[in-house]
């Protein structure tokens, strides 16, 4: 599968660990990464805020860019916010076709063009309905037996539903659970699984903002969780980055590692906490580590 | 209809109890009604009450989803009980019993009834919701374009029933936060060209730490309202004429994340997470970050940096070199800022008035762009 590749900047900033273990994980599903090195941040819905219409411009150009991929089936991004920002601004781009020709107005100056109806997706989508669970399963080497993982979607990637295009046919907001099983491992139930981060508002309100982190992190505790996975960088910036700063404000030990969705996959394919970058995380996945340790020594 | 000639069957449904004069805890009563199963969750409460128990603690009025009175969560999600059919709420219930709870982020009066008053009332009463007149009042009717009224339409539909607040995240860990129904209803007024204090409404509104710039943009609220609100839609519109036609450079640093987010794009196309922060907090140059404010944020944030310089997650060549598009494509980037940001007007589609274009497969049920049918959604998403 060729697939246009949007990997968001915070993936190549501030958790580089991301875009990293994508990359080697992809060659493992048979996913053939062409990166869009040439399309912008999709503004994860600030720039949308501030002027609407540029969010619009800016995201269309990384459609059009998508769009001249010879031969990709489809645009893949590995962030939840990416997916949100973009499908927000495809849905008006999509919806009327008069503001779609106004857009496009400004981009052929740069001999650039979108075309309505781009199929863009999550890698967790695409490991669901591209690749499918059967042939995930297929290829996992080292299954996660007895790994308790809390699933952490990202508010973007869940909600609005109908923009989404989540439904019982598309069960988008239990793929993460699905996930989950199919690589072997124990999905844990928790109030926090599909509630907010708090990232958005962490330079205005941070002690609100990581409240709400904290908050999810002790009830993925309390379930007994061993880590979380999220398809979200912006996520992984205030649960796991954060986390020695929500500790004091919710006033608990949490010490959760939270994974990255393609580490969870890469381990279970067979690559070793290290070339998933597992130690750059704030919060040491030695639960995780421990656990693989314990694995490889009984194969 | 052939539905509505089905036969009566039998619905158990789990009700949340709870007496505060009892002094007993909450609990879970379980109740089998007999119901048509179009028919809704609020009847099979009522009968309930009216077969097995008379004490069950339920606000109703219309049984129409008009006024507001019967919202609950039924199997966790926020929502009108009139307005849930018991079949639809079977088929979204964990074990076939559909689950009924008083709504959250609210004090439970009894059983399902919650203090609106101590919660939701006093935040709608926070934001004057009421029409301040521009004078002199013409002596005629005052004439409102079309567009401006169709736009506040939207948050006119709000039916007070307070779903939005019993399922608001941000409200859930700060209870002064204005919240969704509230800022909706702000809305309303400041983007009624009638009224004389939109300036006086925004900076109330982004000065207050819990208003505006509280919102975590977690879509809860757009999916909870029955009526098609989309309450979160409306406070970033509030944000979008606070900070960028009033320019109102709020205390809560929130225009200036704005505004620094969209500059550091502009200047190097992907987004600079270590300069975004201290110049959101100090301001947008160059040498925001060397305010005292931003300096008292990053002593706050020491911990987490240390620990992230110490693992390796960032290096301080990472922190302190953007990483940047290539040349050609900074210079598209740039134009794309000019052009669009130099237009007189913004130029904004609001998909709530103008509608969505008719697929061309002709699906049923889609609004035509022309007359365009506020609330709907297209019946195909554009992400499939």
């Amino acid at each position: 599968m060729k697939v246009a590749y949007w990997p968001g900047c915070v993936s190549r900033g501030f958790t580089p660990e991301l875009h990293g273990s994508m990359a080697k994980v992809a060659p493992l599903l048979d996913i053939e990464l062409v990166a869009l090195d040439r399309a912008c941040c999709t503004g994860a819905g600030v720039i949308a805020e501030h002027n609407q219409e540029l969010a619009d411009t800016l995201n269309a150009r990384t459609f059009a860019l998508a769009q001249q991929v010879k031969g990709a089936d489809l645009m893949m991004n590995i962030c939840s916010t990416c997916q949100g920002a973009q499908t927000e601004c495809q849905e008006r781009l999509d919806a009327n076709a008069d503001y779609r020709e106004h857009v496009n107005g400004t981009l052929a100056e740069q001999g650039l063009q979108y075309e309505k109806g781009l199929t863009n997706k999550n890698f967790l989508w695409v490991l669901v309905e591209e690749l499918g669970l059967d042939e995930l399963r297929s290829r996992v080497k080292r299954p996660l037996t007895d790994l308790r993982v809390g699933p952490f979607y990202g508010c973007y990637i869940v909600r609005p539903v109908d923009r989404l295009g989540i439904d019982d046919e598309l069960p988008r907001d239990t793929y993460l659970g699905q996930v989950i099983e199919a690589l072997g491992g124990t999905v844990i139930e928790y109030a926090g699984s599909h509630k907010c981060c708090g990232f958005p508002i962490i330079t205005m309100n941070k002690e609100v903002s990581l409240k709400q982190a904290g908050r999810h992190l002790g009830d993925a505790k309390d379930a007994d969780a061993d880590c979380l996975v999220t398809p979200c960088p912006l996520c992984h910036l205030n649960l796991d980055l954060q986390q020695p700063l929500a500790e004091r404000l919710v006033g608990r030990e949490l010490d959760m590692p939270v994974l990255h969705l393609p580490q969870l996959v890469g381990l279970a394919l067979g690559l070793e906490p290290k070339e998933l970058g597992l130690q750059r995380h704030v919060v040491k996945p030695t639960s995780v580590i421990d656990w693989s340790t314990s694995i490889v020594a009984g194969v | 209809m052939a539905e509505v000639h089905k036969e009566p069957q039998e619905f158990t449904l789990r009700i949340r109890r709870y007496d505060p004069e009892s002094g007993e805890p909450a609990y879970w009563d379980e109740h089998t009604v007999e119901l048509e199963p179009h028919r809704s969750v609020l009847e099979g409460i009522l009968q309930a009450r009216a077969r097995f128990d008379g004490s069950i603690g339920i606000r109703c009025s219309c049984r129409a989803a008009i006024c507001g009175s019967c919202g609950v969560r039924i199997n966790g999600q926020p929502g009108l009980a009139c307005h849930t059919h018991l079949d639809k709420a079977v088929a979204s219930s964990r074990d076939g019993v559909i689950e009924v709870e008083p709504m959250g982020n609210m004090p439970v009066l009894k059983d399902l009834i919650v203090d609106m008053d101590q919660v939701h009332w006093k935040k709608v009463q926070r934001v004057t919701p009421w029409l301040v007149n521009k004078q002199p009042i013409p002596e005629r009717e005052y004439i409102v374009p079309a567009y401006n009224m169709v736009d506040v339409t939207q948050s006119m539909a709000c039916i007070q029933c307070g779903a939005c607040v019993s399922d608001c995240l941000s409200m859930e860990v700060d209870p002064l936060f204005i919240g969704p129904a509230a800022l909706a209803k702000a809305y309303r007024f400041v983007g009624d060209p009638r009224d004389a204090q939109q300036f006086e409404r925004l900076k109330d509104l982004a000065e207050d730490p819990h208003g505006i710039y509280d919102c975590t943009h977690c879509f809860k609220c757009i999916e909870a309202c029955p009526k098609g609100v989309a309450p979160m839609n409306q406070i970033m519109r509030l944000r979008r004429m606070a900070g960028d036609v009033h320019g109102i450079n709020d205390r809560n640093n929130g225009h200036r994340h704005e505004i620094v987010f969209a500059h550091l794009i502009r200047d190097h196309g992907l987004l600079w997470e270590a300069e975004l922060l201290p110049r959101s907090y100090g301001g947008d140059s160059f040498f925001g970050k060397f305010h005292p404010a931003a300096g008292a944020e990053l002593v706050s944030s020491l911990p987490a940096i240390t620990k992230a310089l110490v693992r390796g997650k960032v290096t301080p060549m990472g922190a302190l070199k953007p990483h940047k598009l290539p040349k050609q494509d900074l210079g598209q980037i740039h134009s794309i800022y000019d052009k669009v940001e130099g237009r007189e007007e913004p130029y904004e589609l609001n998909l709530y008035v103008t509608g969505y274009d008719e697929d061309e497969s002709g699906a049923e049920g889609m609004p035509s762009a022309e007359t365009g049918t506020p609330g709907m959604e297209p019946e195909e998403s554009p992400s499939r």
